[in-house]
């Protein structure tokens, strides 16, 4: 900007090279790499896309206000694919366990891991290993035309009848996803008239700890790990 | 035995002044905390908390359910700065934290008060700075029955917060703040809130808040693990092209020390992003300054034609990476963050290191054994230097141009000046055009992108430089037309508190960034982008009891410069700019760095 005005006062033009006077995007040199969507360097051999699949994170929580809302909300706000949300007590006074199915690929299911982490009550969270124990509870209120079909049924998938009546019966029906759903296919010629399902809630196999770190606890001891 | 107990409860037994066990977990100066002296009601003790805390300035306003706090404030010895709105009291807290290196502190009632906070709340959430913001709520049984000026304030700022709290009730209140003031700065920062119910805060209570000490888990190891240091210190070794990308967290860690010392130990050129804009002398040689949309041609091409991308504090935020199919689409790439969630989440790490900036950096310098072979490297990106510069032309028939007063100013101040700005081209002119050698004097909305931060920064940067005992280092922020107009009324309280700052209001009488992407991808349409009328800034200065002048002409430049950062209190120079110019290079949104637009027609 040095230089001696002009009668306008503007400064004398620059020596370097002016906006207009700078090579274009056609004359420079481009790499040949790319990445792909999860900003992933594409390896031109084998070129990597990583589908998505169904995982379950369960993460111990301190039972104070909001931390639903805090969770759903991140869950929401970041656009992860959720399929269920259950939460309830532990053997800690305290502490609640939240059961998520999620429909994501690896480097999703870690950034729900990861973002989960950072909110203050999560004590600790994880993808459940494989091979996870998982049960989900559903009621089934069926119209009672046939109470002896329905009494058939419902045994055939351990069902347990909860309320008879005229016009209806409810079924109670525990079981993974499949179960589930199996059973309210043959429930359909009855005529469902409602339908309430918990989703799916999980726990690890074996002494694997279901959330990383978590202690075998008994009642009213902390089952987290020492930091 | 378990970490569990270290949270800090609600519930926790009336009396106890055990610190949480957190606070000696290696914490460094936990123990520095001096502990809070007697208190009589819960907003007593929030006070209390936030003296021992360290807090020496809050900004806000006033308001019914939190008058039993600014009561309590008027015997401490925090400075209250009264602000003309409660966006302008986050904006100058957030600014404050920014140059005070501290975490900045508002104040507002409830409702309308706290939701006037949202957006300064979630310009520090964006841009990861330390804030505590503090607001009234009506008391506690009246909570849920819409009471008047009742607003769900945890409810609203729980998306852009790090984390909030209600307060529980008079005995625990102190501690409460004291934590959140302490976890806005630990690890990663970013804004906390508590809720203070008006009869939490009027209560009686004799508890004296506890030290202060972030929750359990919150302040993490800042050592990356050491392994992956050397393997991250053989990529680089063996690099050919290898160039830094200092992020926002390189001083955000006050870890500019560390960085200048590595670059320049193995001679890897520097590039930053915007908000790590200082970390790095733009002057150095080894400096190509910031990428990214607006960012320099030649830190775009360094950042394209990289094998080895050392990114440190940095989240890769869109308008930096560009498309992500494009960005470094050959670099391994060593992501240094503090927040193992930015590890992969955008730019997937090849080498992650988890940990705080500068012990990173000082842990790279020493696994490092010999500097990469990057000769020809250096010889390219100074060949870009000479290819690319930032000019601008100036041809007599065209009206005075706004990189011109943003260099005049430059040119008349020190190093260590504080600049703020508003969005919009100014904001790029202001970051392009200016030559940063110092972090915390790039004071700026990054990620959310917030016009009107410029002046309530400004006054959030003048009291944090006189508060640190630097009453002479100039504060000037470049503001937009359209930015001024939306927090031009903090003037009032530059004027009050006789603060001296220098407003230069880069007008072009347009929503000018609005109307430069009309004129490139809408056929030059200009929709709503046009202020066919704009008030007289400078008479309206007056009007504040500020220094009024007005700027057509490059030769009136250079006078009304030193007229402005000569006076002694708010001065505001409205420069009337060409209203056609235009924030080159660019990088169209989602396009790729390295073809960035030199010119329009490049476009
Ligand atoms: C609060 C807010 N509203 C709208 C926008 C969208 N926006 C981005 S830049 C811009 C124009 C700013 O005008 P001005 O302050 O005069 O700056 P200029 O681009 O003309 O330098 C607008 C409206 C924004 N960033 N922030
Ligand atoms: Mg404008």
């Amino acid at each position: 900007m040095s230089g001696d005005a002009s009668e306008s006062g503007a400064p004398d033009a620059d020596s370097r090279p002016l906006p207009g006077e700078q090579p274009g995007p056609d004359e420079r040199d481009h790499p040949e790499g790319r990445r792909n969507l999860e900003g992933i360097r594409i390896d031109p051999v084998v070129e990597a896309e990583h589908e998505s699949r169904r995982a379950v994170i369960s993460a111990l929580v301190e039972d104070e206000p909001g931390v639903l809302a805090r969770v759903s909300g991140l869950v929401s706000r970041r656009q992860f694919n959720i399929e269920s949300l259950t939460v309830g007590p532990t053997t800690v006074e305290g502490h609640s366990r939240i059961t998520m199915v999620v429909e994501e690929t690896d480097p999703g299911i870690d950034q729900i891991e990861k973002q989960m982490a950072k909110l203050k009550p999560v004590i600790s969270v994880g993808e459940v290993a494989g091979d996870a124990v998982t049960s989900e509870l559903v009621l089934l209120k069926v119209e009672a035309d046939d109470p002896a079909a329905v009494q058939a049924v419902s045994e055939m998938y351990d069902g347990r009848t909860a309320d008879a009546g005229p016009e209806t019966i409810t079924v109670e029906l525990t079981g993974d996803k499949t179960d589930i759903d199996g059973a309210i296919r043959a429930f359909e010629r009855f005529g469902i008239v409602e339908i309430a399902r918990t989703g799916p809630t999980a726990l690890a196999r074996g002494d694997t700890p279901t959330a990383p770190g978590e202690k075998p606890g008994t009642a009213g001891e902390p089952t987290t790990h020492d930091d | 035995m378990s970490d569990t107990a270290a949270h800090t409860r609600e519930d926790e037994p009336e009396g106890s002044t055990e610190p949480p066990a957190g606070a000696d977990d290696g914490t460094p100066d936990a123990d520095e905390t001096p502990a809070a002296g007697p208190v009589s009601t819960g907003a007593e003790s929030v006070v209390a908390a936030l003296e021992a805390a360290g807090a020496k300035t809050a900004f806000g306003v006033q308001g019914g359910a939190i008058m039993p706090v600014y009561d309590a404030l008027y015997d401490s010895s925090i400075r209250h700065v009264t602000m003309a709105h409660e966006q302008g009291a986050a904006h100058a807290a957030d600014a404050y934290g920014v140059v005070a290196g501290e975490p900045g502190l508002c104040m507002a009632t409830s409702g309308p008060g706290a939701t006037n906070l949202v957006t300064g709340i979630a310009d520090a959430d964006m841009d990861s700075d330390a804030l505590l913001a503090l607001t009234g709520q009506v008391p506690t049984e009246f909570v849920g029955n819409d009471a008047f000026q009742e607003t769900d304030t945890v409810g609203v700022t729980r998306p852009v917060t790090k984390h909030n709290y209600f307060a529980g009730g008079a005995d625990t209140v102190g501690d409460t703040v004291g934590e959140a003031f302490e976890l806005s700065r630990a690890g990663r920062p970013g804004p906390t809130l508590v809720d203070l119910p008006k009869d939490v805060t009027q209560d009686e209570t004799d508890r004296t808040p506890g030290p202060a000490a972030p929750p359990a888990g919150t302040d993490p190891d800042p050592n990356a693990d050491p392994d992956a240091v050397e393997e991250a210190a053989r990529a680089i070794e063996s690099a050919d092209r290898p160039v830094c990308l200092f992020g926002g967290g390189v001083i955000k860690a006050d870890a500019s020390d560390e960085a200048r010392t590595f670059a320049r130990s193995y001679g890897i050129p520097v590039t930053t992003t915007m908000p790590g804009i200082g970390s790095f002398p733009e002057d150095d040689d080894l400096c190509l300054s910031w990428a990214g949309m607006h960012g320099t041609g030649y830190a775009n091409l360094a950042i394209t034609h990289t094998d080895c991308l050392i990114a440190v504090g940095t989240r890769f935020d869109d308008r930096l990476t560009g498309g992500i199919d494009t960005f470094a689409p050959e670099a391994e790439v060593i992501h240094v963050d503090i927040d193992p969630a930015e590890i992969s989440k955008n730019v997937h790490a090849d080498y992650p290191l988890i940990g705080d900036a500068g012990r990173v950096l000082d842990q790279l310098t020493a696994a490092v054994r010999e500097a990469p072979d990057a000769e020809a490297w250096r010889d390219r990106c100074a060949e870009w230097k000479e290819t690319y510069p930032l000019t601008y032309a100036t041809p007599d028939d065209e009206p005075l141009k706004p990189q011109f007063v943003v260099e005049a100013f430059d040119e008349a101040t020190d190093d260590d000046t504080i600049v703020t700005t508003g969005v919009g081209q100014h904001q790029m002119w202001a970051s392009q055009f200016w030559s940063y050698s110092e972090p915390r004097t790039w004071v700026s909305s990054h990620g959310l992108g917030t016009m009107g931060y410029g002046v309530p920064a400004a006054v959030g940067a003048r009291v944090a430089a006189d508060t640190m005992g630097e009453a002479d280092r100039d504060v000037v922020c470049f503001d937009g037309d359209g930015s001024f107009l939306m927090t031009m009324q903090e003037l009032s309280v530059a004027v009050r508190e006789e603060l001296d700052i220098t407003i230069a209001v880069l007008n072009n009488e347009y929503i000018g960034m609005v109307r430069q992407w009309q004129d490139a991808f809408y056929e030059g349409r200009h929709m709503a982008s046009d202020y066919t009328w704009m008030p007289e800034f400078d008479k309206l200065a007056e009007a504040f009891g500020a220094l009024g002048l007005r700027v057509d002409d490059y030769d009136e430049v250079a006078p009304a410069v030193e007229e402005a950062l000569d006076y002694e209190g708010p001065a505001v120079v409205d420069f009337h700019v060409d209203p056609e110019e235009n924030v080159l290079p660019m990088v169209p949104s989602g396009g790729a760095n390295g073809k960035f637009a030199a010119a329009e027609d490049q476009l």
